[in-house]
């Protein structure tokens, strides 16, 4: 039989691979043809490797041509092989291509390589944790493996796309890629060129089209954990810890203020990103970091770790000098109105900061200079000459985004300073061809002007060892991980620090007057400058590593500031500052499957939740009900009524209202005598493993996941209730009665149980629901580790209500036509349409939270500016894929006939017009999908 | 015509008697199969090669390594390409190269019925429907086959019987 296959081609090295592992390579006659030789007669798109068989059949695809070299030495099909190799190419191979494409012909890395291969990943990497042997199939390498290894080699053998997270699926690569038939498939396919091997093939291949995206999905990912069984003596713990009652609560420590560390306790520091002040946050920035914050904070509170929770406004940059020119303000007057607009959206959302302080004040002037001057001291700064455009008539320098001009690579006339939108080339902005102020249109004039550099390559073995020390015993989230470690695999290099700005941090030295700091340098520093203005003795927070354990929470975009820039301005200052131990990072949340805009008015922003007549409790619960842990996720209206009436009302407040009604009913308000059972008894010990699991997710702040615990603690008693009838047995005998009492003494106990569990998500919920039941102050404050009885048997309960409203159809119907969600639907649906395949999904969702521009000396900076990723968002120019682009040629081309036979018909005018009116239609629709400006005028001038 | 429906006809065409329950996963609706003994089962292909073995026709699935082979690839072509289709133009492709290699063979695998057959006809069935006389004429291999297999015992079913015209209307197309 004869093998055909092409030098770099991927599926070369699963066949090499399989016909190894099999036996088969003797029988092979290998033949190297060109990439684009069509060696299968009947197919019009050319695929190699080929297999022609000595029937002179032939075998054009990858897994079939493995699965023959199996056949022949005898193996026999399985449902299992056969349900992998069937994954591989339905779900993996679109996946990997597009990663594939992506890392070799485009040159792109991190993320962009990753994130369409990820779920996949995680897919074999949970079905290999599963199995308790390393392999897919069976208990040694055969076919499924040997297949997958082969897609996959190309990516995972750079370690940087295999985290470490997937520990099963890293363990799994490297026994097969040791194997000897693997190590042989490598050698002939990538000859040592690496990952290069593969690129003169792939860039003669059609780019992939992005496989259609699942739609983010809010439910939980499927970890088929396996039924717990209850030990003996899980079940004699739960009951002896239930009948110790309060006695088993830890002592309350009382709060102090200023809450200060105190030697031999936990002491938990936590900070939010600090939103920028020119924007009201919507729900993306409130889940993003501050309502997760508190989370964590309200928690850390329960457990009675002496906790200090801080955030504030960042107030400096070129965006506030902006919105203060366009309402005619000063930059101080935008900054105050702005604050106190965010201070009020979090205490409407119940946030419990212990400070909610800005980064305008004379303490972050004094703490950022003096970081300042140590690291020029030190001689960490560099002073470079930088090249920039400066508006004469603005009189100011202007950002990248202040810029626009024609691009020096495409000639597109709406390029910006930093990227062209036409071919996405990153453009220096004194490269534009004639370039214009963005405000004044005025043609701008290129200055010198001299700047201050943080020297971070000097910095880079300092922060490294740090990491090394710091990331192996602590809970930073897996996209901050690899967020820092991309950024470090690409080498540091020297970061801008100042700027030609009035509004900001005045830089205290010769020759730098006037200019200020630039906001990335000094934001981060604001969380040391809003404790100061907390307490005086602020540094007994931020100077003392040892006693204090920080937590960071951000959305994934500013990772970099957190886990590289502030820790690097921090150790090169060595003043033994308090660098992060654990940063938390979310992904972003879209709003119904689009982005939240602005500018477009799609989306609900904090000050608008409060006037939808919902309760910030709910508002609360179901933002981190589908926070975007681990994945991106979504708001929608219609989820959030479903949740509401579902997950609250017809769960949680079903199950709490019965327990305090039956109380209140059968028993005159006070908790009856309860006799426990071995169900009870068994039913305690359930409760306590899922507390047991709320706390374990929780310390490793997995917010969303342990929301599902509580939930799950009242599905259990809502069937405990369903199971027992106390309303039926309050009406029977003797012992019937008793039973009554217990189920209804044990049900109202778990009520207690989840008004505390809830507290750090629904606090006003949570304190409503100890009012009805009248929990004793003590018990309120503190989250023990197991479940006592907190309301013994004569406990007198108070008043009992419903907790929670049901939402109604019409009501959110009108709510998403407020908030544009209706709007959004439609156009959404418009385009689906049009381009089934164009609508993807951008990873902007959100406006950053740290504003400002950077710039640095290397030039081709990987770092990608968060707001011009926000203005490429919101610009209407998806590039729809080749086939659609054809689709829509074609219709063009058909429409034009239609016009021109009409035209030459003399067809009656009012028909004609509809026709040009369509075709028009679809010329604009063209021009969208090439991405290119919409030219309304072309048609008029047709005419 | 949804895969869990599909799956039915099959059990059915198979003389399986008792019925399974399939749910689906995902946006792109892939069937999910819960055995009794043992774990679920996921993919058309996958499914449909566990029901021919459930109803010892294992010959469906081929008798020599070859024809295994061939089998497995044209499963694949069916859940990957003809499920996969993103446009017009690749269902041209498709059926192109399909009349292509149908030229001389009766079956997918040349002489012999199998499951390759089945999953291709009801993978199909949605487009040669909508098919003119023309593009019928035009892809001439592929409608004998298909007409072939759809007066196979048991395997239309409820399935539209699609109607091919046994004289050339179009001389000139060819």
């Amino acid at each position: 039989m004869q093998l055909f296959v092409s030098d770099g081609a991927p599926g070369n090295l699963p066949v090499l691979a399989a016909a190894g592992r099999a036996g088969a390579r003797g029988k092979l006659l290998i033949s190297t043809v060109g990439p684009e030789e069509r060696v299968v007669p009947f197919l019009t798109r050319p695929k190699l490797p080929v297999l022609k068989l000595d029937s002179d059949r032939y075998l054009f695809s990858t897994s079939a041509i493995c699965r023959y070299f199996f056949l022949l030495s005898g193996w026999e099909q399985d449902d299992l092989t056969n349900q992998w190799l069937e994954w591989e190419t339905t779900e993996l191979q679109p996946a990997l291509s597009v990663a594939l494409y992506n890392l070799v012909v485009q040159g792109k890395k991190g993320e962009d390589v990753l994130s369409p291969v990820r779920r996949a990943l995680i897919h074999i990497d949970h079905s290999l944790s599963r199995r308790s042997c390393p392999f897919l199939v069976g208990d040694s390498e055969s076919l499924a493996d040997i297949v997958l290894w082969g897609a996959l080699y190309p990516l995972l053998q750079d370690p940087t796309y295999l985290p470490d997270e997937l520990a099963a699926l890293q363990t799994w690569f490297r026994t097969l890629s040791v194997q000897e038939p693997c190590q042989q498939a490598v050698e002939s396919v990538l000859k040592k060129q690496g990952i290069l091997a593969f690129r003169s093939y792939l860039q003669k291949q059609p780019q992939p089209s992005v496989p259609l995206e699942r739609p983010v999905s809010n439910e939980p990912e499927e970890d088929e954990l396996p039924a717990h069984t209850l030990s003996e003596e899980e079940i004699v713990i739960a009951v002896t810890i239930w009948e110790q009652g309060l006695e088993a609560l830890p002592t309350l420590r009382p709060r102090q203020n200023p809450v200060l560390p105190v030697a031999g306790e936990r002491n938990v520091l936590i900070t939010s990103a600090l939103p920028y002040v020119n924007n009201v946050p919507h729900l993306g920035n409130i889940i993003g970091c501050v309502l997760s914050a508190d989370v964590f904070a309200r928690y850390s509170r329960l457990r009675q770790w002496n906790t200090l929770y801080l955030c504030g406004t960042d107030e400096y940059g070129t965006a506030t000098e902006t919105k203060a020119m366009e309402e005619g303000l000063t930059p101080q007057q935008i900054c105050d109105k702005y604050h106190t607009i965010h201070a009020s959206i979090y205490r409407w959302f119940n946030i419990s900061f212990d400070f909610f302080g800005r980064t305008t004040t004379p303490l972050q002037t004094k703490i950022t200079q003096d970081i300042f001057q140590r690291l020029l001291s030190r001689g960490f700064l560099l002073k470079d000459t930088v090249e920039q455009l400066r508006c004469e008539r603005c009189a100011r320098f202007l950002a990248d985004r202040f810029v626009e001009g024609i691009c020096p690579f495409c000639g597109y006339e709406e390029a910006r300073g930093d990227q062209c939108d036409k071919c996405g080339k990153l453009i220096n902005a004194i490269e534009l061809k004639k370039p214009q102020c963005k405000i004044c249109r005025e043609s701008p004039v290129v200055k010198s002007s001299q700047h201050l550099f943080l020297d971070l390559p000097k910095l880079e073995k300092r922060l490294e060892e740090w990491l090394g020390r710091t990331l192996a015993s602590s809970d930073w989230t897996p996209n901050a991980r690899f967020i820092t470690r991309s950024w470090l695999r690409d080498g540091l290099k020297p970061r801008c620090i100042t700027r030609d700005l009035k509004w900001g941090t005045p830089v205290p030295l010769e020759g730098f007057q006037d200019k200020v700091f630039y906001v990335w340098f000094d934001a981060t520093i604001g969380y040391l400058s809003i404790t100061a203005n907390y307490t005086d003795q602020w540094e007994r927070w931020w100077k003392n590593p040892d006693q204090v354990e920080l937590y960071q929470f951000m959305a994934k975009d500013n990772v970099p500031f957190h886990s590289v820039v502030f820790p690097c301005s921090a150790l090169g200052a060595e003043d033994n500052y308090t660098l992060v131990s654990h940063l938390i990072a979310t992904e972003y949340l879209n709003y119904e499957d689009g982005k939240f805009s602005k500018s477009r008015g799609v989306g609900v922003f904090g000050d608008m939740a409060q006037n939808t007549g919902i309760p910030s409790d709910i508002w609360r619960f179901y933002l981190l009900y589908v926070r975007p842990e681990g994945q991106d996720s979504s708001f929608s209206w219609t989820d959030l009524m479903l949740k509401n009436n579902s997950e609250l009302l017809n769960n949680l407040g079903n199950f709490i209202n019965r327990a305090g009604m039956f109380v209140c009913k059968f028993f005159g308000g006070c908790v009856p005598k309860m006799t426990l059972t071995p169900d009870d008894q068994r039913l305690l010990a359930h409760i306590t493993l899922e507390l047991h699991q709320y706390h374990q997710l929780l310390e490793k702040v997995r917010i969303r996941d342990a929301l599902r615990c509580i939930l799950t603690i009242s599905r259990h008693g809502n069937q405990y209730i369903q199971v027992n009838e106390p309303w039926k047995r309050i009406k029977g005998n003797e012992a019937d009665r008793l039973r009554a009492g217990t189920v209804t003494g044990v049900a109202v106990n778990m009520a207690a149980l989840l008004s505390i569990m809830l507290q750090p998500y629904m606090p006003t919920v949570s304190t409503t629901i100890q009012t009805q039941l009248q929990l004793p102050p003590a018990a309120c404050a503190v989250l023990p580790t197991n479940f006592p009885c907190f309301l013994p048997a004569g406990h007198q309960i108070g008043i009992v209500s419903p907790l929670f409203q049901k939402l109604e159809n019409d009501q959110i119907e009108s709510l998403k036509k407020r908030f544009g969600g209706g709007q959004l639907e439609d156009s959404l649906e418009l385009k689906v349409i049009i381009f089934p395949r164009a609508v993807k999904r951008d990873n902007c969702k959100h406006v950053s939270m740290w504003g400002g521009i950077i710039y640095a000396l290397g030039k081709n900076d990987s770092f990608i500016l968060p707001e011009a990723k926000v203005s490429k968002a919101e610009a209407p120019t998806e590039i729809a894929n080749p086939e659609q682009i054809k689709l829509l040629t074609d219709a063009v081309t058909k429409q034009g006939n239609i016009v021109r036979e009409l035209k030459a018909q003399k067809a009656d005018k009012a028909q004609v017009t509809a026709e040009v009116a369509k075709l028009l239609e679809l010329k604009q629709q063209l021009a969208l999908a090439e991405g290119k400006p919409l030219e309304a005028s072309k048609g008029k001038k047709k005419k | 015509m949804a895969a869990a429906e599909e799956l039915t006809l099959l059990e059915k065409l198979l003389g399986l008697r008792r019925g399974n329950k399939y749910s689906a996963q995902g946006d792109r609706q892939i069937p999910v199969l819960q055995t009794n003994n043992g774990p679920s089962l996921t993919g058309l292909a996958t499914i449909a090669a566990h029901l021919v073995k459930q109803a010892n026709k294992e010959h469906l699935l081929g008798s020599t390594a070859e024809e295994k082979a061939v089998v497995q690839q044209w499963l694949e072509y069916r859940v990957t390409r003809i499920d996969g289709h993103s446009s017009k133009e690749d269902i041209r492709t498709m059926l192109k190269d399909l009349n292509s290699y149908l030229e001389d063979k009766v079956y997918l695998t040349g002489n012999n019925f199998t499951l390759a057959d089945i999953l291709l006809y009801y993978g199909l069935h949605r487009f040669i429907v909508d098919l003119t006389f023309q593009e019928k004429e035009k892809y001439l291999n592929v409608s004998r086959w298909f007409s072939h297999i759809q007066h196979y015992p048991g395997i239309r079913q409820h399935l539209s019987n699609v109607v091919f015209i046994k004289n050339r209307l179009y001389t000139n197309t060819h």
